[in-house]
């Protein structure tokens, strides 16, 4: 893909300054995905990292001009392929909002529960993973013994684990599984009781701790400035939940706090995700006794049309603000479709925050980034 | 700050902007060589539109078209939408990533995807395509006989 001599370098010849250039991936198993980091070394000092995308590169924006408004939708679920309940939520959105189909509120109220499931599902394959990558093994199979009820609540309802597809415009692709609300409840419960766990593993662990206090500190002007999201931004100080500035769906008539922390460092950005799954939660509770009876799909045309025009919609994903920018000249298929992942912007800023620290730290930001790699190569 | 107040501010300072209202947010369209002063004016007091959370480009196969949406960090209420028209033989076009440092990373990605010459930016090369790669996929007449995606 790269020419040889870009990719091989021979490791035991120093560059001017003493410097050793190394290659991080595309095969490592801390990138979580074929990542491709060129690191330029001084020591075990980073003085550069540069990024080589494009190892699973599927051209989604090229794919979704030849599909129509119903088809393109299924392709997002592979872009961030842990909050992809999130990513057709976006995409359905947008739709609604350029065709003006009304949404039933039985199906506004479970997309939002399914998009908390989902964010929570996301954030405990995050804790398991980073703690791993920094050496803890344990949190691992206690983070899966909770994703794993939320995967089981998705295969009944959606028939899927992964790759849902089951929000459409206009509403859901079929109605909730029937033990939906019994289930949910079960996890509700079992997640209050044993989050007290992590914590006691991972938050006050000393090791961890030293791992990640003062690492990879963002400051609130470059998140800012590197577009940076979600919780990434968030615990830097920078207000940026689109549950909170654009609600969608049921979000407006429920009570979370958005979490900002100021620190800024890997642990902060730890930090802001364990207190954001206790918010999911907060959210679900308010939502799974109040289901509305009615409709789960409300009246489209068998074929969708938007109008000329360019449309833009904004959610927030498990990672940060997904935007989905639609230009349409009236056909069945957009003319032009762009994703504006958050993975992308947020690992922008991973050479920034890395410069100057040490190789082992590079482990804790980049796990505390929470980069997914098909969402950042599209 | 209402859409009339900005589009005064903006007229005082870039008098030959057109104005496009008939979507969701305001558009502003500019000449490419004045985009980067606009964008310095709008970055800074009293606008302060600190964030750029997408850049893009859109072919509409006579002419490409840059995309830049704004908002501010500070009021995400605001949101502009700043575009300027390019030449489809020779695209050139003042980098904005002085200004908003996420434009380098999605500058790169519209310069491999779309053929976009950015002019001062650092390091342009390509970022997800592979080095030898020939054509801009994202364009509207792009032709690859053995991989074309058409369904």
């Amino acid at each position: 893909m790269y020419n040889e001599t870009e990719i091989i370098k021979d490791t035991t010849e120093l560059g001017p300054d003493g410097e050793l250039v190394i290659n991080m991936g595309p095969q490592h198993p801390a990138t979580h995905g074929v990542l491709h980091l060129v690191v330029t070394l001084n020591g075990e000092t980073i003085k550069k990292i540069e990024p080589h995308l494009g190892y699973i590169h599927r051209s989604i924006e090229k794919m979704c001009e030849s599909l129509t408004y119903r088809q393109f939708i299924y392709v997002t679920s592979r872009m961030d392929y842990l909050s992809s309940h999130i990513n057709n939520t976006a995409c359905a959105l947008l739709v609604e909002k350029g065709m003006q189909i009304e949404v039933p509120e039985r199906a506004k109220v479970v997309r939002t529960i399914l998009n908390e499931l989902t964010r929570i599902a996301s954030h405990e394959l995050w804790i398991g993973a980073m703690a791993m990558d920094l050496g803890a093994f344990t949190p691992f199979f206690y983070a899966f013994r909770e994703r794993e009820m939320i995967t089981d609540i998705m295969e009944d309802t959606c028939g899927a684990r992964l790759t849902m597809n089951y929000i459409v415009p206009g509403g859901l692709m079929y109605d909730i599984h029937p033990e939906f609300q019994t289930k949910v409840k079960a996890f509700v419960k079992q997640f209050k009781e044993k989050v007290t766990e992590y914590e006691d593993l991972v938050t006050g662990n000393v090791i961890f701790q030293s791992r990640t206090k003062g690492i990879g500190v963002l400051t609130a002007e470059d998140a800012i400035s590197y577009g940076c999201t979600g919780p990434v931004a968030r615990a830097s100080g920078v207000k940026c939940d689109m549950r909170k500035i654009a609600p969608y769906d049921a979000y407006d008539r429920v009570e979370f706090d958005e979490i900002i922390e100021t620190d800024g460092d890997s642990f902060t950005r730890y930090l802001v995700r364990v207190k954001e799954m206790n918010q999911s939660i907060r959210i679900i509770e308010q939502l799974i006794d109040n289901i509305p009876e009615g409709e789960f799909v409300g009246k489209t045309k068998n074929v969708l049309k938007l109008a000329k025009g360019e449309f833009y919609q904004r959610v927030e994903t498990a990672r940060g603000e997904l935007g989905v920018y639609i230009v349409s000249e009236g056909g069945t298929t957009p003319h032009r479709i762009k994703f504006r992942s958050p993975g992308f912007s947020n690992l922008s800023v991973l050479d920034h925050i890395s410069k100057g620290s040490k190789i082992g730290d590079l482990m804790a930001t980049m796990g505390t980034l929470d980069l997914v790699i098909p969402d950042i190569d599209r | 700050m209402t859409n009339e107040d900005i589009k005064t501010y903006i007229t005082t300072h870039t008098p030959e902007a057109t104005f496009d209202e008939t979507g969701e947010w305001l558009n502003i369209i500019v000449y490419p060589n004045q985009l980067k002063t606009l964008a310095t004016i709008l970055n800074g007091q009293p606008m302060q539109l600190d964030f750029l959370f997408c850049l893009t480009c859109v072919d509409y196969k006579t002419h490409l078209t840059m995309v830049y949406h704004l908002t501010s960090s500070k009021d995400r209420t605001i949101n502009i939408v700043l575009k300027a028209n390019l030449d489809r033989t020779q695209p050139l076009i003042e980098t904005v990533c002085d200004i908003w440092r996420t434009a380098e990373f999605h500058e790169r990605e519209v310069f491999e995807m779309f053929g976009v010459q950015f002019i001062n930016h650092p390091d342009l090369r390509k970022l997800i395509l592979e080095d030898g790669f020939k054509g801009y996929p994202l364009r509207k007449d792009f032709e690859d006989p053995i991989n074309m995606i058409k369904l």
